[in-house]
């Protein structure tokens, strides 16, 4: 009812909007779907058991564990850089607050493949601190703590985007009303901040978490790309695809397909759990009654 | 227990918000912070809470020196304006909250605790809401939650910011009354902010008036309406006239038509009246004012009379029996005699002066 009055109101004719509809509907399928449907039917092309062979082969095994286990290490460190952030963004006023914002988005704003080379600029052999690591036999490039500071950088501002405007609008009524009331710091994180936020912190670890197990650019600069070693899911697939086994690239890629899509269900049911509260709290007050 | 501020100075920036502020607050008394938005009361309710630091000055509650101790330590009751209920707490585990975050020893076990809010809630009586949310709540409900939680913890001091700034007249004023039983029955020191000065009347037992930083009068409510401290008490609670004066000697003379050749020494001296302060006559008097009628309006159980005196219109206001006595129309010529005035020069009230008034339109 209210769509069709609309649309007389903006002059569009039906066939417009079928016709808009259809294109953008196409659009994306072509762009979108095609390329995910053509994963899946690569993967399987020869059958369940070459697909199986291929996900079961001891690189692939490797790869998809080291994904998983840099995913692990980074994630922690985010939520706590993330709420760190957050915390000082929206509840003080300090010197340097921009300076702090726009360092947040940097990592938004450098192609991977550069931020990638930064570290080896600074760890690598000829790197800053090269000679020493050596000296002291640390090795950071080429091995998993380059990687994990790649992936950390890459998704250090997703969490912490998140939560800011989400603090910013909460004010820090609700915190104060608990401090007042005797909570100590700790008490009124658990029991007041953190079950405010946690729909948007849990939307900013599901976007975080995405990004670090797709990461190649970055990753690939620093990994060294040591099979059985460094290869991580993404720069697997890119060594048996160029080595021409179809089948072990796209079971590969189906992995990290699968893994987005797990991602878009998390993703779309925080986001509607998080607008199911909000439209809770912003619903109009009921009259008011007169005591009992 | 008491609260004593002493000479407190507080900026933010550059700009002043508190310039030397001394207050006491004895036990037992109500007292509201009265002022226009940015004047400063705020912040000071603030200071006393422990959420804003200070500059310069001490803080003493109880004679206890205070002014470093965390908000957490000071034992105080803090009401926000917009509630600042804990959103994903039930009413109940809103004023649980207090009892629940004590430190272990001295925790109440859960029979205690349940006991206790089931009292406080009787107390704001809405005990049958326990299990809602707050935005299941009306406002008027959702301050007297966080009122219920605010006395939970049995604070030593309540504060409240505007406390009744959101809701509407009728809610606000039973809250009001209610706010007044609520903390005679308490024995505390309460110290609410508003801009409202119909609400500060009506509630407290003691009146702060702030402006700019300063505070510009305390008093009872009865004083700081009856014999404000300076122009701007007398502007900021309720409609006041204005009389440009000149000094001679002790008699202040206003506006005598045939006396305009000084008119920039007119203004440093200000004659202030209430609006029923002024007796309207039909005839000439001595020591009135004459003018004219200009428009005649009744509201609710008084009649506002504006009357124009050399292109100044003055109001009065006169109950409706007086009116009625009187039966003055607009266009009426009529004699204005004031029965409380007060004289300031700038800022200093001038004592022992006598009026002169006379002159005609």
């Amino acid at each position: 009812m209210s769509s069709s009055v609309h649309a007389r109101v903006s002059g569009e004719s039906l066939a417009v909007r079928y016709t808009l509809t259809a294109l953008a509907l196409a659009f994306m399928f072509l762009f979108l779907g095609l390329p995910l449907l053509a994963v899946f039917a690569e993967a399987f092309r020869q059958g369940l058991g070459p697909y199986w062979t291929a996900l079961v082969e001891p690189d692939t095994r490797h790869a998809i564990m080291l994904t998983v286990l840099i995913a692990v290490v980074v994630l922690p460190f985010n939520i706590f850089f993330g709420l760190a952030a957050a915390w000082a963004v929206a509840r003080f006023e300090f010197r340097g607050k921009s300076l702090l914002l726009t360092f947040i988005d940097l990592p938004f704003a450098v192609s991977p493949v550069v931020a990638g080379l930064l570290f080896i600029l600074i760890f690598g052999r000829n790197g800053w601190l090269g000679p020493w690591l050596q000296a002291h036999d640390i090795k950071i490039i080429f091995a998993m703590p380059g990687m994990i500071i790649a992936t950390l950088f890459i998704t250090l501002p997703y969490i912490a985007r998140e939560l800011i405007p989400l603090m910013q609008s909460q004010g820090k009524d609700e915190e104060e009303a608990a401090v007042s009331l005797g909570a100590t710091g700790l008490q009124m994180l658990w029991r007041v901040t953190l079950p405010n936020i946690k729909w948007g912190l849990l939307y900013g670890v599901i976007l975080a978490n995405a990004r670090a197990m797709g990461e190649f650019g970055a990753v690939s600069v620093v990994s060294g790309h040591i099979r059985g070693e460094t290869n991580t899911l993404p720069l697997h697939v890119e060594i048996l695809y160029n080595e021409y086994n179809s089948v072990g690239a796209f079971a590969a890629a189906s992995v990290l397909a699968l893994l987005a899509l797990v991602t878009l269900v998390a993703k779309t049911v925080v986001e509607w759990r998080m607008n199911k509260e909000t439209a809770m709290l912003d619903a109009a007050l009921p009259m008011e009654s007169t005591s009992a | 227990m008491s609260i004593e501020i002493r000479n407190i100075t507080k900026r933010f920036g550059n700009f002043v918000a508190l310039d030397n502020v001394s207050l006491d607050i004895p036990t037992g008394e109500l007292v509201a912070l009265l002022g226009p938005s940015g004047c400063g009361k705020t912040t000071l309710l603030r200071i006393i809470a422990g959420m804003e630091g200070v500059d310069e000055g001490q803080i003493l509650f109880a004679g206890e020196p205070t002014t470093h101790v965390h908000t957490r330590e000071r034992k105080v009751g803090f009401v926000f304006q917009h509630y600042a209920l804990f959103r994903h707490m039930s009413v109940f585990e809103n004023v649980a909250f207090g009892l629940r975050v004590k430190p272990r020893n001295e925790r109440p076990g859960e029979a205690q605790i349940r006991k206790r809010v089931m009292d406080m809630l009787k107390l704001v009586q809405l005990d049958w809401l326990a299990e809602r949310y707050p935005s299941q709540l009306s406002g008027g409900q959702r301050q007297r939650i966080a009122l219920a939680r605010a006395l939970a913890v049995e604070p030593k001091v309540l504060l409240l910011d505007e406390p009744f700034g959101a809701l509407d007249t009728q809610v606000r004023k039973e809250l009001r009354r209610w706010l007044r039983r609520l903390h005679d029955e308490m024995h505390i020191a309460s110290v609410f902010v508003t801009h409202d000065q119909e609400e500060a009347l009506e509630v407290a037992d003691r009146v702060v008036v702030m402006n700019k930083g300063h505070v510009e009068q305390v008093g009872t409510p009865d004083e700081v309406y009856t014999a404000p401290a300076s122009p701007f008490v007398y502007r900021f609670l309720g409609n006041v006239n204005v009389f440009h004066t000149r000094l001679r000697g002790a008699w202040a003379e206003v506006d005598r038509a045939e006396n305009t050749e000084t008119a920039a020494s007119r203004s440093d001296t200000l004659a202030f009246v209430r609006p029923h302060d002024i007796e309207i006559l039909r005839n000439a008097a001595d020591h009135a004012l004459s003018g004219r009628v200009l428009h005649i309006q009744a509201i609710g159980p008084l009649v506002r009379v504006e009357v124009e005196h050399q292109h100044e219109i003055f109001e009065i206001e006169l109950t409706r029996e007086r009116h009625a006595e009187l039966a003055i129309a607009s266009g009426d010529t009529v004699w204005l005699r004031p029965r409380n005035v007060r004289v300031f020069q700038g800022n200093s009230l001038l004592d022992d002066q006598t009026f002169d008034l006379g002159g005609g339109i």
